[in-house]
């Protein structure tokens, strides 16, 4: 116990001496979580559009003046040419393209089927699917305006149409950072945790202090846990942080047991710190660690569902994901966060986090070798 | 006390390069014992075998009796290894090394003063510096101190002096002379031939092999040959010349000089002076002199090359 006290000891004495270390340990996750946390929404603001419209006739007039009237668009210019309209579209000047082809009032009047060209720039494909959803949203809206207006209740003919109403359960307004932050959380407490303990024991060999220490009489698991021990705190500490920012920064609600999350977070960090260590161990620069580091933090965050909906994966991919440590974090924080889960509800996933944690500091325990 | 290596048939390759190749070799307990060889020649990775921080692929390695394999925990209690590359931590001062040192053997600075003490007055006034921005030789100091904290009986030393000045490097070498009294047995590995003859006992060794174990004085005793020292104008001409000469046995570029040897047991300087000056040379200077060990190590070295 004496030697993993100093073992400790040294281990906070090095981190904190190290001047470049501390802002990107403490100051970097905060940036982070507040700049994701604002900038990386999925609400579309200003979508700018270009109208054709060689109609100009009331109903096209009427169409546009709902596109002028919403907040998410701005149209840019109407004019008559597609090429021209097109042309924008190559300069990356406008977003989308409208055409109301000339028999589009008339067909409106005819009440026979009248329709509008949507031309979306789709180099990225997730902001085309938004683009594409809101202007379809705009047309419907005025779809459901003028069929009244033809088929009136006048003429004793029943309109019915099937009215959906919305309630979205634990994020009544749909905002997009309470559901997003809890998953920057995450991904904050495993950059900090999986990259420090990756570079750790890796950075002894780079400099050639391992070679004192292995012929130290220092057993294995007293070296390992002086490893881990300072990043789990360090890891609790940024997480406490997070939710402190979360919740009196961004006023997100948290609904769940603030004690779960750290259990939770206990035995994710116990993985993940495994798994950072268990690099350091196989590798013999710095430089190695760290590509080894980022090319897993890259695919199991990108799969993780922060950004994209696991449940739009392919299914292999859904089946990788069952190996992927971030995204359960990810449910289960958003769970007690949001929804205020309990023990029980999470149990599934504590379990696998478990599992997880047991082998891969087994491994890494095991791979360590002080004698080569 | 036995604190004495005894090693039996030791091999270690490093996939089909075979670092070292059958070395026997006892040194005794309190003995101050140099490893001499030119980088490469596999001393590191015998001090690393010793070190128990490798598994040799054939052979034993035994410290104060004990297997450096199967009880290698037990060697590394007893075992101070100072390692070639500065291995302490530079972001921490000298005191939190010596501190940190002696806490993971389980003992204390002031219970080993004794030990420590005329090396650890050297480096106390830096006490607080860290130990990135001493200067060479106070890094080895501090090294040796750390090395010595848990009073160990065996010490390895590999490279001590290497990239210190000269003025450290006779300092240190009296430091080991000073432990040598307290009864350690030292081991140091060094490419400075001229630091041989501090030894008691020296193993030539190269390209894994050991050449000879023996005592600086003896090893130099069994110098046959003549040994001529020869200098002129141009000394690299000269190198070419001599190796030319019909009669040469050795030639070698020692600084400012070449240590040449002849064939034959008698040895005409008028006839190598004239062969030199009929070459163009000029300033010609031959003497005789005693060979050193670096002569020896070379003979030795180069024997199967020298009857061709």
């Amino acid at each position: 116990m004496q030697v993993l006290k100093y073992l400790l000891q040294k281990e906070f004495l090095q981190i904190f001496r190290n001047k470049s270390m501390l802002p990107i340990i403490f100051v970097m996750p905060i940036l982070q979580l507040c700049i994701l946390s604002f900038a990386a929404t999925y609400d579309m603001k200003n979508t700018n559009l270009y109208v054709v419209d060689k109609d100009l006739s009331s109903h096209s007039r009427e169409l546009i003046s709902k596109f002028n009237g919403s907040p998410f668009f701005t149209v840019k210019e109407i004019g008559f040419s597609e090429e021209e309209a097109e042309d924008e579209l190559f300069k990356d000047n406008i977003d989308a393209i409208l055409v109301f082809n000339n028999d589009f009032g008339k067909s409106v009047d005819l009440r026979t089927q009248a329709s509008v060209q949507v031309l979306v720039n789709a180099i990225n494909a997730s902001s085309a699917g938004l683009y594409n959803a809101y202007i379809n949203s705009v047309i419907l809206d005025y779809n459901s305006g003028i069929k009244p207006n033809f088929v009136g209740v006048a003429q004793g003919v029943p309109y019915n149409i099937v009215q959906t109403t919305y309630s979205h359960q634990f994020n009544p307004e749909m905002k997009y950072i309470p559901y997003m932050l809890p998953g920057l959380l995450v991904l904050l407490v495993t950059v900090v945790a999986l990259f420090l303990s990756a570079m750790n024991v890796v950075r002894e060999k780079e400099i050639g202090t391992i070679e004192q220490i292995n012929v130290t009489p220092i057993r294995k698991s007293q070296f390992l846990m002086a490893k881990l021990i300072p990043f789990l705190i360090i890891g609790f500490f940024e997480l406490g942080l997070g939710l402190l920012i979360a919740a009196f920064g961004f006023q997100i609600p948290i609904l769940g047991s603030i004690w779960l999350i750290y259990l939770v977070a206990f035995v994710y960090l116990i993985a993940i710190l495994g798994f950072g260590l268990l690099i350091s161990t196989q590798t013999d620069t710095q430089q190695q660690a760290m590509f080894i580091a980022w090319f897993f933090m890259v695919i199991f965050l990108l799969m993780s569902g922060l950004f994209t909906p696991i449940e739009s994966m392919p299914e292999w991919g859904q089946k990788l994901n069952t190996l992927n440590p971030i995204a359960y974090f990810i449910k289960i924080i958003r769970m007690i966060l949001l929804k205020g889960s309990g023990f029980f509800d999470i149990l599934r996933e504590i379990v696998i986090l478990s599992v997880f944690a047991l082998v891969s500091i087994t491994f890494a325990v095991r791979m360590h070798r002080k004698v080569s | 006390m036995d604190a004495s290596i005894h090693i039996d048939n030791l091999s270690k390759s490093y996939g089909t390069i075979q670092a070292l190749k059958n070395i026997n070799l006892d040194i005794h307990s309190g003995e101050l014992f140099g490893l001499i060889g030119p980088d490469g020649a596999g001393k590191t990775t015998l001090f690393r075998l010793l070190a128990t921080l490798l598994l040799p692929s054939e052979g034993v390695a035994k410290l104060c009796g004990i297997d450096s394999v199967a009880e290698y925990k037990k060697i590394r209690s007893f075992l101070g290894y100072m390692p070639g590359k500065f291995s302490l931590y530079q972001d921490l001062s000298v005191i939190e090394n010596l501190e940190f040192f002696a806490t993971v053997f389980n003992t204390r600075i002031e219970d080993n003063m004794d030990m420590i003490h005329d090396i650890w007055v050297q480096i106390e006034p830096f006490k607080n510096r860290l130990a990135g921005k001493l200067s060479g030789g106070m890094k080895q100091k501090l090294a040796l101190c750390c090395a010595l904290i848990h009073q160990p009986k065996i010490l390895l030393l590999d490279e001590p002096t290497t990239g210190v000045d000269s003025v450290s490097r006779s300092e240190f070498w009296q430091m080991l002379k000073g432990l040598k009294k307290k009864g350690i047995t030292i081991v140091v590995a060094t490419p400075y031939m001229d630091e041989a003859n501090l030894c008691e006992r020296v193993a030539l060794i190269q390209d894994g092999e050991i050449l000879q174990v023996n005592s600086p004085a003896e090893i130099v005793e069994q110098f046959e040959k003549d040994l001529y020292s020869v200098k002129s104008d141009d000394n690299y001409q000269t190198l070419l010349d001599l190796r030319e000469f019909e009669h040469t046995n050795s030639v070698f570029l020692f600084g400012q000089n070449l240590h040449f040897t002849d064939t034959r047991k008698q040895f005409a300087e008028d006839e190598l002076k004239q062969y030199l000056k009929n070459k163009g040379r000029s300033n010609i200077v031959i003497e005789k002199i005693q060979a050193s060990i670096e002569d020896c190590f070379m003979a030795l070295s180069t024997k199967p090359e020298a009857n061709e």
